[in-house]
């Protein structure tokens, strides 16, 4: 099994299995952490899937599951940035609250003509959420007040301007529907939708709907880009990697992993693409999830998050301007805090008081899920997505079958401290 | 004849993977000072956890008599109950709290919980006089030195009715002042019947106290030398297996011009504002050269240095600093590095290294851009950068993907140097590069001070060790309270010489 490891050596087959078996041994623990995630996300995922007798993976409940969850996951991004950084942000949910709230003045109720626009909306709040972001990061970075308490202020106080511009208990709305599109849209289909099965017709001459299998093509060929692109460049680091003398992972092992990915991918790809096509938001979100994973594992600028997080005097010592890496690390979530706003109120179609009031929480939940460390310096963005999946899943799986909002808190509150007993377990024990 | 106090007999200690101590013997007599010296990681601190049931019986194979009972702990309450008292390295006191609380933290005088705070104060009074501490009992940890820390760790053992108290490392952070009155503390201790086990680096302060010396390598006991036989030269060899014949490798100096040269350099405190730190330094180093700060702790040589370092200490900084005879901007550290200086911490735990990240990330910290583009990492390159470096500096450990918070002191130490090296500075500020490193790795670390040297780089380097310094460098300043009090060329410098200067400035100062 390990042909494909360092040259073998001359005493024998046996030798070299076991040598195979150590280093396959030691790369599944390694990275246990990251396949245990994903592993149990998937578990989690079946056992919805069984005990809502099928519905969780429906094409429709998928696009659901993503329209509900994404603004977790993309503030989860933000969030995992000032975590590993060492900080904290309790703030977002509001922030998020208010962006929404600010959008919806623009567009309906403020007379600004032109500036309406949801587009040029979308950018002003995207401005607006990084000077909220620089606000904050201003006291924590340069005046060294606690992230927490910064933070806990900023919650307090853009909860109460949310509220106060949307004139106490009112809504306001409706959001116009091309701004909908944020959330509740799915990309055109420039390529035009493959019929697999034709529709079943009844009596009448109408066609019943969700019978028959109609393939949105665009979809489909952009997920098939995409998981070649994964396969491909997963291929080439590892031949690269090679060359150079340097693999751990055993080469079964990556392959298993290519392919499990893959597949469920393409499993993902094909129900959304019976459906209406990749929902807006996942898109958006699958691109902000690939430039993040790129910056935190590739990018200078990651590496010095990490330094400053794992041991912030000594990143400085080396040179490294951890006071503006503060700043930027929250200018970052301000922004992100801001989309995520845009897309809460973009799939409610109007801006409420409430909105993304507690989800702090979740988001926070989702980074600590993902293997993140209280104290900074450790954490992964893939991690992260995960753990957002995995608060999703649960909360729409919980719905289906019908459990009590109250006590899906309780599971969810479970399933966090869960988590992180795991992660403390391990590092103990390595 | 006195009798044995503590036999500890065929102590064998598995590690998964690794026997950490195989049939150690030590035999302790009451009455004595008996040190126990070894490499890092030879086993002496993993023998003082098994003695003060850190790991407990049963963990380990051999037996421990104390007092001619045969001892299984099975944590270290029931070792302190018998008298037996280790003192960290890492000191273990609560800064915010007050001596008398930390003495008596976990023990206090108290009825149901309730206590009795006079009680404890007055004997944390009696107890501080016997230590020598001149201190209200109420004062707060954090606002006394280091040397008076250790005294009040050495006061709660006392209060524990102590009968055989363990030092690791006692003076590994103190100054040479403070760790002779520890040493004479210790002495006095002795006269009065106590029994001392004392785990040191330092072999002249071995040299001056113990009754005994055993000698661990590798896990194993290596002999026990009486007092007639100890010296620095044969505890060495009997410590590395082999005789050190220099403790110094040679170098052959190729000194050239001024590079780097520091001009009335004043410096205040970050928190007591009208308190003078530095007190005009004028300083100069030149290619090639090796030159030495000596001084007692708390003299002003690391504030110096990171105040010089990118400003990383105190405020008010004035005074003017010239590379090549060209004035130099340093007012942040990336300056600073750009400008090729560099500053190897003396507490690289706590400014050197990131300890949850591995080997390969630390040694390009300083320097991302030269693994980079735009940017973006060259995992490829950073790689060999980071295998280069571990082969240069002679970096023991599985890979470069070892965390390293795993090495060991002097590999951890090896880490900073290569992550300074790879930065290419021209002048490197090495301050304290080899405390509490074992001696085989002090050589390694002499070795790359003079390979640097001769490579024509200007370096500084801050030790409050002498024999090293005289050992290393070319010429000598001498520092006290903030001060310059002497300079020598190393030739004819001798520690005397700079005991004298230090004194010398004293006076001077009050």
């Amino acid at each position: 099994m390990s042909t494909e490891s360092a040259p073998a050596p001359q005493s024998g087959v046996a030798e070299d299995v076991k040598h195979g078996q150590r280093i396959a041994v030691s790369a599944l623990t390694t990275n246990l952490r990251e396949y245990g995630l994903i592993i149990a996300l998937i578990v989690i995922m079946l056992f919805f899937q069984y005990t809502t007798s099928g519905t969780l993976f429906k094409p429709v409940n998928l696009s659901n599951l993503v329209q509900q969850n994404s603004f977790i996951i993309v503030m989860a991004l933000g969030m995992l940035l000032v975590i590993i950084s060492g900080y904290i942000d309790l703030s977002v949910g509001s922030v998020a609250g208010f962006i929404g709230a600010l959008a919806a003045m623009m567009m309906v109720i403020w007379p600004l003509g032109v500036f309406s626009n949801p587009l040029v909306v979308s950018i002003v709040c995207l401005l607006v959420g990084a000077l909220i972001g620089a606000a904050q990061g201003y006291w924590i970075a340069y005046h060294r007040i606690p992230s927490f308490i910064v933070t806990l202020a900023g919650m307090l106080i853009f909860r109460g301007i949310c509220q106060a511009l949307l004139g106490g208990g009112s809504s306001v709305g409706p959001l116009p529907p091309s701004f909908k599109q944020l959330s509740s849209g799915f990309i055109p289909d420039v390529i035009g939708p493959l019929t697999l099965i034709p529709p079943t017709v009844n009596a009448a001459g109408k066609t019943i709907i969700g019978s028959g299998l109609t393939l949105h093509m665009t979809t489909v060929v952009l997920g098939l880009i995409a998981v070649l692109a994964y396969a491909y460049f997963g291929f080439r680091t590892r031949r690269k990697r090679e060359r150079h003398g340097y693999e751990a992972e055993p080469f079964p092992l990556f392959v298993i992993k290519t392919l499990v990915g893959s597949a469920l991918a393409l499993f993902l790809v094909f129900q959304f693409a019976s459906y209406r096509g990749l929902p807006v938001v996942l898109l958006v979100m699958g691109v902000l999830i690939s430039l993040f994973v790129f910056v935190t594992k590739r990018m200078t600028i990651g590496r010095r998050i990490y330094a400053m997080g794992g041991n912030a005097k000594a990143a400085q010592l080396s040179g490294i301007n951890t006071e503006r890496l503060t700043l930027l690390v929250f200018i970052n979530m301000g922004v992100l805090s801001a989309l995520g706003g845009l897309i809460i109120a973009a799939r409610l179609g109007q801006a409420v008081p409430a909105a993304g009031l507690g989800s702090e929480l979740d988001v926070i939940a989702a980074v600590f899920i993902g293997g993140a460390s209280a104290m900074g310096g450790v954490g992964q963005v893939i991690g992260a997505v995960v753990g957002g999946f995995i608060m999703g899943v649960m909360n729409n799986g919980m719905s289906i079958m019908g459990v009590n909002v109250d006590w899906q808190q309780v599971v969810k509150g479970l399933v966090l401290l869960g988590a992180v007993i795991f992660d403390v377990y391990n590092k103990n024990k390595a | 004849m006195a009798s044995t106090i503590l036999e500890m007999r065929d102590i064998t200690k598995t590690f998964p993977g690794v026997k950490a101590l195989s049939n150690v013997n030590l035999s302790v007599e009451e009455g004595e000072i008996h040190a126990v010296v070894g490499e890092n990681g030879a086993g002496k601190s993993t023998l003082m956890k098994v003695l003060s049931g850190v790991y407990p019986s049963g963990t380990y194979e051999g037996q421990i008599i104390f007092r001619g009972q045969e001892c299984s702990f099975k944590g270290i309450h029931d070792s302190e109950h018998i008298g037996i008292v280790i003192i960290h390295q890492e000191l273990a006191l609560v800064p915010m709290l007050s001596i008398a609380e930390n003495i008596f933290l976990g023990n206090e005088h108290a009825t149901y919980g309730v206590i009795d705070w006079d009680a404890n104060e007055t004997r944390t009074s009696a107890l501080l006089k016997k230590v020598g501490l001149k201190e209200d009992p109420k004062t707060l940890i954090t606002n006394i030195g280091v040397g008076k820390q250790q005294l009040v760790e050495i006061a709660k053992a006392l209060s524990k009715e102590v009968k055989l108290l363990i030092l690791d490392e006692p003076t590994a952070s103190l100054s040479e002042k403070d760790s002779q009155a520890l040493l004479d503390l210790l002495l006095e201790f002795k006269r009065q019947g106590m029994t001392s086990i004392l785990i040191s680096h330092k072999l002249n302060e071995v040299n001056r106290v113990a009754d005994k010396v055993t000698v661990i390598r590798d896990g194993r006991t290596i002999e026990t030398l009486p007092r007639k036989d100890i010296s620095e030269d044969r505890i060495i060899t009997s410590m590395v297996g082999r005789s050190l014949d220099d403790r110094f490798p040679p170098r052959e100096p190729q000194i050239g011009d001024v590079i780097l040269e520091v001009k009335d350099w004043s410096v205040y405190h970050p928190i007591h504002a009208e308190r003078q730190v530095i007190k005009n330094i004028n300083l100069n180093v030149r290619k090639g050269e090796v030159v030495g700060i000596a001084g007692l702790m708390g003299a002003g040589r690391t504030e110096f240095a990171m105040s010089l370092f990118g400003r990383s200490y105190g405020r008010h900084i004035t005074g003017e600093v010239s590379l090549h005879g060209k004035p130099l901007d340093l007012s942040s550290v990336s300056k600073a590095v750009a400008n090729r200086i560099a500053y190897v911490t003396e507490d690289r735990k706590t400014y050197g290294l990131n300890l949850i990240d591995h080997i390969k990330h630390n040694v390009t910290l300083a320097n991302l851009s030269g693994v980079s583009s735009r940017g973006v990492i060259d995992d490829m390159r950073e790689m060999s950068v980071a295998n280069d470096y571990r082969k240069k500096t002679n970096i023991r450990a599985s890979s470069v993907y070892q965390l390293t918070g795993n090495l060991s002191g002097g590999n951890q130490q090896k880490v900073v140097l290569s992550k300074w090296l790879f930065a290419d500075p021209e002048v490197l500020i090495l301050d304290e590069p080899t405390r509490g490193i074992d001696v085989g790795a002090k050589y390694e670390i002499y070795t790359i001070i003079a390979r640097l040297a001769a490579e024509g780089k200007a370096i500084i380097v801050i030790s409050s060790e002498m024999p090293e310094l005289l050992g290393i460098s070319d010429r000598i300043y001498v520092m006290n309270e903030g001060r310059i009090v002497g300079e020598m060329a190393a030739s004819d410098a001798s520690q005397e010489k700079i005991m004298r200067a230090i004194v010398r400035g004293e006076g001077k100062a009050s």
